[in-house]
């Protein structure tokens, strides 16, 4: 396994190429400012992503790593580029944009210092999952994000994977009916559905609850105050007092490192969270594919049936030619060859488009469900790691409060 | 991790924590005090001394009998020879009102009482009654604190069972730190409540200074305020400063409990979502759904613990907070009787002195020439005048003799009873805070328990799956 940027191990595939023959790490956010793209004045963070061959490190010479700058809009445009290029696979989401599930302490701020933190961690491990998947890791447009500093951004639009976005778009975006859903396929989305919905619905509560608790450790500050006020009218009393003020001052201060390690918690939910949406793209890629293999399939039916009629005579199905047909005459003999004639062209296209689309999907599904299990697995290991370290953190949140208690208790006792 | 919180706090050299704003500005309506002068008690020098007992004070014989136990600092528990419960509330329905009744139960071997065991019932007006006796009887001495006669925030109801409960604990504490004082204990009024059946009280109630002498001593107690104390020691006007800071802090720890009460109980809200979502989430999983109801419950045990956790402060912190806040009130109250007592000594002297140069002084011209006028020989007038005076002083030193014992037994009174209550407020509020740790304590105790019981579920899991556990 590999140790992902302080949020734990991550299950690594046999036969991941990348991530066996360099070290990434995104080191530090600096701020830049810029004119943007109407020529106005932006602040903006930047990231330095470093990368060092393997075999370089183990040998004990410890070269300078190679590095670059890259900003948060690139590693966008190098996901939509690996959601656009390789559909069937749950493509590693990225931290979020802008920061949701705040309770009162942290800052909505982009800018602000925590966040950005955050969000370079969070940048580093998205890299280190595409580099650690067994399709995505040996992409060329990932491999240049990580090393070519310039024009990588032409690159990426040189291979005109936004026209198919664009297209792709459209169609995910128009409602369509499957009429013959993959039940798998449509169990995943429901999968992805229910964990969206109950991973936001813990991380709200979760930050309302810190929020609370937040509030509960400051108040014991006020404690703190008010005994060593107290110790300075007391004679016998005093020392007691003052020394369990000290340790009331302590609890108080104690919950900032306690949240902030919750934080790492929510992160890694938060990451999943995104995952779902991942999972759900891929199952709506398949209906996508489906729907437009059924599509081809019944264009070809009715194409069929049409050369039937035609050939026959009979008319068994309403259409319009037939209805004009029949009001201003009967057609020619060269008329009906002619119209024979396109449509076996158009039903052998739409035996070839057929088996395309046939073929197409079949490979899609059988694609897709291996990145699907790969991610199962992937999931349940990296959720449990996290409940894992959540009553870790628990539990070492417990033992500062034993302490400072019993410390206050014997405080007390020489009151 | 830097902190972008205001920080509001008063300034105090050991703070260095930031409370945000909201929490700040319901805190921290204390002043900021002053270096406080340590108020310095030498008491070896105030035992007092049966002998300055003045037969003539408003003291019931039986504390005269026992005066001398004032002067044991220490009682043992052996040496406990009277126990007092209240329990057992219950409602009593009349024409007129509804009111709760108490059962009150004396186990004792003390020879004052005819027998070693009594069970009566009574109701919060026959406490508010003794409690007046017994300042009545003791101007000077710190009774302590009954409940209140309403609570007023939150709209309880007088009938509320927390309410009639937390009542009931404080009304057995009011009974036994009477039991335990060595002058009230000895009270007859004490008995009679002990003792007697409800008829008896009534009856007993009836009796003691009528309603025109207690309005003599109320319009007595008024001129003395008005007057005021001309040369109060210092060691009273350390007290009083004692008093007010004492009360600023003690009402201050009360109201950050209370806050911290109210903040628990809203993270208790939150929490108690946390396990229901886990939960729920379970049910979408497969390989998770193990762990993730195994969470789910954890959660759940750590609000129960919470749940407790709360409701042993409310029970047990902040009812002993409250009383000494009470107990501040009274310190004030009965420092403020001594001054009186003081000031009406002080009044009665300026008006002997006066007297006195009344008499000293030799017959006016005026006087005399008024006389002569009105036919009576300047030596019979002056006769007259002298024995009036002479008559009037000797009135006025015994009654200034007795205002001077009353005095000094006032100040002796205050300033045992003041070490003996400090003794007492020291234990009290000490075990309280002791009490209030240890529980703490057990409170993350039993939520470690909970978390080391799921850790050590996965990782039997772990092993029995055959997977490498990498925590």
């Amino acid at each position: 396994g590999q140790f992902l940027g302080g949020l734990g191990f991550v299950m690594v595939e046999k036969g991941t190429s990348l991530l066996k023959m360099m070290e990434i790490s995104v080191a530090e956010a600096e701020k830049r400012t810029g004119k943007n793209a109407v020529n106005m004045q932006e602040t903006y963070t930047v990231y330095l992503i470093e990368t060092r061959p393997v075999d370089a490190a183990s040998e004990g010479t410890n070269p300078v790593p190679d590095s670059l700058w890259r900003r948060y809009s690139e590693f966008e445009l190098l996901r939509n580029y690996l959601l656009v290029t390789y559909p069937f696979s749950v493509v590693p989401p990225l931290p979020e944009k802008r920061a949701e599930f705040v309770w009162h302490k942290l800052s909505a701020d982009n800018m602000d210092p925590d966040f950005v933190e955050r969000r370079r961690v969070g940048l580093e491990n998205f890299l280190l999952r595409v580099a650690s998947h067994p399709d995505l890791s040996s992409d060329k447009i990932f491999y240049s994000f990580l090393t070519e500093e310039n024009g990588w951004k032409e690159t990426v639009f040189e291979t005109g994977f936004q026209a198919k976005a664009d297209s792709r778009l459209k169609a995910l975006n128009a409602t369509f009916r499957v009429k013959n859903p993959d039940k798998r396929f449509a169990e995943m989305k429901h999968y992805g559905d229910e964990l969206q919905s109950v991973i936001s619905q813990l991380l709200r509560v979760r930050a309302r609850a810190a929020d609370r608790l937040y509030g509960v450790y400051k108040v014991h500050g006020n404690y703190g105050r008010v005994f060593s006020e107290w110790s300075a009218i007391e004679k016998e009393m005093g020392d007691g007092l003052q020394s369990a003020g000290h340790h009331m001052d302590a609890y108080a201060a104690s919950v900032d490192d306690i949240l902030e390690e919750e934080e790492h918690y929510a992160d890694q939910l938060k990451e999943y969270l995104f995952y779902a949406d991942a999972l759900r793209a891929v199952c709506r890629k398949h209906e996508l594919t489906q729907y437009e293999l059924e599509m081809a399939a019944q264009d070809l039916t009715s194409k069929k049936q049409q050369r039937e009629e035609l050939a026959t005579g009979t008319i068994r199905t309403f259409s319009l030619k037939g209805m004009t047909s029949k009001l201003f005459g009967q057609e020619t003999p060269e008329q009906r060859e002619a119209k024979l004639k396109m449509l076996e062209t158009q039903i052998e296209e739409g035996e070839e488009l057929v088996k395309e689309r046939n073929a197409e999907c079949e490979e899609f599904v059988k694609s897709a469900w291996v990145d699907i299990e790969r991610f199962k697995e992937q999931k349940d290991h990296d959720l449990r790691e996290a409940l894992i370290s959540y009553a870790i953190m628990q539990i070492s949140m417990c033992k500062k409060g034993i302490q400072v208690w019993n410390n206050a208790k014997e405080c007390f006792s020489k009151m | 991790m830097s902190a972008s919180v205001v920080d509001n706090t008063v300034s105090s050299g050991n703070s260095s924590v930031a409370i945000p704003t909201d929490i700040s500005g319901q805190i921290l309506d204390l002043d900021e005090d002053d270096e406080l002068e340590v108020f310095s008690k030498d008491t070896s020098t105030t035992q007092t001394d049966g002998s300055s007992f003045n037969a003539s004070m408003q003291t019931s014989p039986a504390s005269m009998i026992n005066q001398y136990k004032f002067e044991e600092e220490e009682e043992d528990a052996d040496t406990k020879d009277i126990f007092v419960t209240v329990d057992n509330p219950e409602s009593h329905v009349t024409a007129i009102e509804t009111y709760i009744t108490y059962r009150v139960e004396t186990k004792t071997t003390r020879s004052e009482f005819d027998s070693s065991e009594f069970e009566v019932r009574r109701r919060y007006q026959d406490f508010l009654w003794l409690k007046g006796r017994l300042e009545e009887a003791h101007p000077t001495l710190i009774v302590h604190p009954l409940p209140e006669k309403f609570v007023m925030k939150g709209m309880v109801e007088r009938f509320n069972e927390d309410f009639i409960e937390t009542r009931r604990r404080a009304l057995h504490k009011f009974l036994n730190k009477i039991a335990e004082h060595p002058i009230f204990s000895s009270s007859e009024d004490f008995k009679i409540f002990l003792t007697a059946g409800s008829g008896e009280l009534t009856s007993h109630k009836k009796q003691g200074p009528g309603f025109l002498s207690r309005m003599g001593e109320t319009v007595k107690a008024v001129a003395a305020a008005v007057r005021g104390v001309r040369n109060r020691p210092q060691e009273f006007t350390d007290m009083q400063e004692y008093a007010e800071a004492f009360s600023q802090k003690i009402s201050s720890l009360d109201k950050v409990t209370q806050r911290i009460v109210r903040e628990q109980k809203e993270y208790l809200e939150e929490l108690k979502e946390c396990g229901p979502t886990y939960a729920l989430w379970s049910q979408s999983e497969q390989e998770l759904a193990e762990p993730l109801k195994n969470v789910a419950g954890c959660v759940d045990n750590c609000c129960k613990e919470t749940e407790e956790q709360v409701k042993h402060l409310n029970d047990h912190l902040i009812p002993v907070l409250h009383e000494y806040v009470l107990c501040a009130d009274t310190l004030k109250a009965v420092l403020r009787r001594r001054d009186n007592i003081q000031a009406d000594f002080e009044g009665k002297t300026e008006a002997l002195a006066t007297k006195k140069a009344d008499r000293d002084a030799d017959s006016k011209v005026l006087s005399l020439a008024w006389d002569s006028l009105v036919g009576r020989s300047p030596e019979e007038v002056k006769q007259q005048k002298q024995q009036k005076l002479k008559g009037e002083i000797k009135e006025m030193r015994d009654e200034l003799d007795k205002a001077e014992d009353r005095l000094e037994w006032a100040n002796n009174a205050l300033k045992t009873d003041w070490t003996r209550w400090q003794k007492v407020m020291r234990t009290d509020l000490r075990s309280a805070f002791i009490d209030t740790a240890e529980r703490n304590v057990s409170y993350y105790e039993k939520c470690l328990a909970v978390w080391e019981s799921f850790l050590q579920s996965q990782r039997t899991d772990a092993e029995g799956n055959g997977k490498v556990d990498s925590s």
